[in-house]
């Protein structure tokens, strides 16, 4: 266990050292959105007759922080360590594939909580937040950011360079989480655009969250989707 | 009886990548305690067969054992008894030494190293830097934290990958001071070099290894003997070496060629003088390492 756990510090203490930038920057940026989204639509925006924008819109942004940090954290710590050459000291190690595996993603979980934690910590004071399921909250964020650390570190296995990170990111990562359902409710969408963000993985993983919090959510079967998309990455990830 | 199993073993290992074969059937014994260098040009295969040794690459034939454990089929027992300090100058920037060692020990499942921490510190000149992140240390103390890394774990067997490529005279003694008492502790050694003084100076057996095969395996004084006891250096000024003189060796105007004792003197100046040369700056030296190497090297080229 101590080749795991000490993997697993490092990769904290790896994030800790630089935590304005993997912290309190994404904690900024998702206090932003809310500032800009909620100030230009709560009077536009009808998500739910009664549930004012702004707490349609905490969760699903609390739930995007968790699961772009936690894509952040094994991707970037990878591609970094490749590029830089110091990936050999671990790769030279004993350490076993799945020690590896559960200490990368298991950093990604902690910093995707603690980023999500900080989003709701500066954004419950905007409105009244109600937290109907706190343990399926958790539970959610948990799922979500495994989910994402190990697609992290798929994306860092695959990546030679810090131009296809950048892509897999952009181009991936990005529009996934954005077209979620965190800014709109989706049931507003045309029919072509709802289909769409159903084939979307995200689209669950925002959903399960605000179901959670009790904001009413628009799709609960989806409940059942992300974890099975979480274990069809884990697989993947472990086979590489 | 079973024979104690080498302290690493490669038996027919093959490297290809695509239609390149980097490595072509190397089969070498290292025994416990040897102190061994592994020789070759740029590109003839040693860092390859280095990476197969720590499992970062995977043979297309043969197997890697060290300490008779599979490299592939039992990776952890075999990377246990092995340290590797890689060719490439490589470092963690988040952190200082004295932590990078300390994760490097965690890593093998060492949770309380201190002592032995404090020791690689100190035998490597590297007390004064323990507290400095890695970005500040120069090119040479970062190769000395390279090889405390390698060293955390007591391996048994140790794997010197140029550990001395662009390091300071000072540096490189104290470091094949370190390497040569660890050796004498009973550690098994594996160096490659460029630098054919140092492995003439320190191992006591060598393989050289060209376009991915073995074509010279011995101690490292038999080896001498064999190729040539001297070498007659001397310039060319005027004319062209007599056809018997072929295994000459030119590098910059100035011939070297190997000779067996006063006689073989006597005649080859005989038969220059016959040829119509004229030379200049005759020297005649005990043969080393390079002119060895320069032969095995030059031969078939």
């Amino acid at each position: 266990m101590t080749g795991l756990l000490t993997l697993l510090r490092k990769e904290l203490l790896r994030f800790f050292k630089v935590s304005f930038q993997t912290v309190a920057a994404p904690i900024v940026t998702a206090l932003l959105y809310l500032l800009i989204f909620s100030h230009a639509f709560t009077a536009h925006m009808q998500v739910f007759g009664h549930v004012p924008y702004t707490a349609f819109l905490i969760p699903g942004l609390m739930m995007m922080s968790v699961l772009q940090n936690a894509f952040a954290n094994t991707s970037s710590s990878l591609i970094q360590s490749k590029i830089t050459g110091n990936l050999v000291f671990v790769l030279l190690s004993p350490l076993k594939p799945w020690e590896l595996f559960v200490a990368y993603v298991g950093a990604s979980v902690i910093r995707g909580l603690i980023v999500g934690a900080g989003v709701l910590l500066v954004t419950v004071w905007f409105v009244p937040l109600t937290f109907a399921e706190p343990v399926w909250i958790v539970v959610f964020a948990v799922l979500g950011a495994s989910m994402l650390g190990a697609l992290g570190l798929i994306a860092g296995i695959w990546a030679e360079k810090f131009d296809q990170m950048a892509a897999f990111q952009n181009f991936i990562i990005t529009p996934a989480t954005f077209l979620s359902g965190v800014f709109y409710s989706v049931h507003t969408l045309p029919a072509f655009w709802k289909v769409a963000s159903h084939l979307n993985p995200f689209f669950y993983l925002i959903d399960v969250s605000a179901t959670a919090f009790s904001a009413p959510a628009t799709y609960r079967p989806g409940s059942a989707c992300s974890p099975h998309c979480w274990a069809t990455c884990c697989a993947a990830a472990l086979r590489w | 009886m079973t024979l104690p199993a080498a302290a690493v073993r490669f038996e027919q290992v093959v490297k290809r990548y695509g239609r390149h074969t980097a490595v072509d059937g190397v089969t070498l014994d290292i025994a416990e305690g040897e102190f061994f260098g592994l020789l070759g040009p740029n590109g003839a295969g040693k860092t390859t067969l280095i990476s197969m040794l720590g499992g970062l690459t995977r043979p297309t034939a043969g197997r890697v054992l060290v300490q008779g454990h599979d490299v592939q089929t039992a990776p952890q027992a075999a990377r246990r008894r092995l340290g590797v300090v890689p060719q490439e100058l490589v470092f963690d920037p988040f952190f200082t030494v004295r932590e990078i060692l300390q994760i490097q020990s965690g890593y093998f499942g060492l949770r309380r190293n201190a002592v032995w921490i404090d020791e690689l510190l100190h035998n490597l000149g590297l007390t004064a830097q323990a507290d400095k992140n890695m970005r500040a240390l120069s090119g040479g103390m970062k190769r000395r934290v390279m090889v405390a890394q390698a060293l955390v774990h007591r391996p048994p067997v140790i794997v010197l990958d140029e550990p001395t490529a662009g390091v300071d005279v000072e540096l490189r003694q104290s470091l094949w001071d370190f390497i040569a008492r660890l050796n004498a502790e009973g550690h098994t050694v594996l160096l490659t070099t460029h630098y054919l003084e140092e492995a003439e100076a320190l191992c006591k057996r060598i393989a050289v290894i060209k376009t991915g095969r073995i074509v010279a395996l011995d101690r490292t004084d038999a080896l001498l003997q064999r190729f040539a006891a001297s070498v007659l250096y001397f310039r060319l000024l005027r004319g062209t070496l007599p056809p018997q003189m072929a295994q000459a060796t030119q590098q910059a105007g100035r011939v070297a060629l190997p000779v067996r004792g006063p006689l073989d003197v006597e005649q080859t100046l005989a038969s220059l003088r016959q040829a119509g040369c004229d030379i200049d700056e005759l020297e005649l030296r005990r043969a080393d390492l390079e002119d060895v190497f320069l032969q095995l090297i030059g031969a078939g080229r």
